[in-house]
């Protein structure tokens, strides 16, 4: 399995989806700068969190219209797994390759703390080894995590199944007390419609070595290799 | 020529800033406020030339990117 994960100015979790990508493929991923408008062939592409550009303008918002999101675009037409984390996930939005929008965090504050998440689908090829409505717990850390869309594009998601993980209270309920940053409907990710493109806010990298102090997160990535070894 | 925009939330998304300059106005006595939302503004220089392809020119700068059209509106004018 090979993947790329994309460098943007101000990307910061870069490397340490390349450590979990690693640990879990065997070797070390691609590092792909943002600034390059090709491309190496490749079975996974992720988009990771940080603040590209400072976030300028709106998070996501220009490093979404980089020359190498182009051909990102391109993969992710043509059925290539894309996995947007964080400021990932708001590039994904901004680039159309997911519906709705990140917006600032209805408390206004910077969240950073360790978040309970339910599996809302558990047979893709990003979530295939948690169970369907399993509670993981996971990093999140961001000041514009609030996803937003309009109420039929919302139903829609609903219908389609492309809710991919809801914050939830330690025993799955979801509660608005659970909810970091006022998501609609508690949405922490959701998938494309044809499945292959998941954007979440949470950090899964960062919950995948017992050094790190959990592993909920690591099953993650062993799913991407399983299902996308060669 | 100067291209002047407004990027604004479109009616009934959520501005917790808003809020929170209104609650700050509030503490330091002007009342009366009745709400407040918060937009972006930006200029934009331009060669001289015509003003309505340059309004279209931005517009499409808006479309594109210096809107987030999903929750965001905005209104181009262009000056000289």
């Amino acid at each position: 399995m090979t993947a790329a994960v994309i460098v943007f100015p101000g990307s910061n979790c870069d490397r340490d989806v390349a450590v979990s990508l690693a640990a879990a493929m065997g070797h070390a991923p691609i590092m792909a700068w943002h600034g390059d408008s090709s491309l190496p062939d490749v079975d996974l592409i992720v988009v990771p969190g940080g603040f590209s550009y400072g976030d300028y303008l709106r998070s996501g918002a220009m490093a979404a219209n980089s020359p190498i999101m182009r051909e990102v675009i391109a993969r992710a037409n043509r059925g290539t797994p894309v996995l947007g984390i964080c400021n990932g996930f708001q590039v994904l939005t901004e680039c159309g390759l997911l519906p709705g929008v990140l917006m600032r965090n209805a408390s206004l504050k910077f969240v950073c703390r360790d978040v309970h998440l339910r599996v809302e689908r558990a047979d893709t090829i990003f979530t295939s080894q948690y169970t369907q409505g399993q509670v993981i717990r996971i990093p999140v850390a961001h000041h514009d995590g609030n996803y937003f869309t309009d109420p039929a594009t919302h139903q829609a998601l609903e219908d389609n199944g492309q809710v991919a993980f809801r914050y939830c209270a330690v025993d799955g309920a979801i509660t608005e007390d659970s909810n970091p940053n006022g998501s609609l409907a508690n949405i922490a990710g959701i998938l494309n419609t044809a499945g292959n493109v998941l954007g979440m806010m949470p950090h899964p990298e960062r919950l995948a070595d017992p050094l790190l102090g959990g592993l909920d997160g690591a099953p993650m990535f062993s799913a991407l290799a399983e299902a996308l070894a060669a | 020529m100067k291209a002047r925009i407004h990027i604004t939330l479109k009616a009934g998304v959520l501005d917790p800033q808003g809020k929170a300059i209104h609650h700050a106005l509030e503490g330091l006595g002007f009342g009366g406020v009745q709400d407040v939302r918060q937009g972006k503004f930006i200029e934009i220089e331009l060669p001289d030339g015509d003003a309505a392809a340059a309004k279209a020119k931005v517009a499409e700068m808006c479309e594109q990117l210096l809107a987030n059209t999903v929750i965001e509106d905005y209104a181009v004018e262009i000056d000289g």
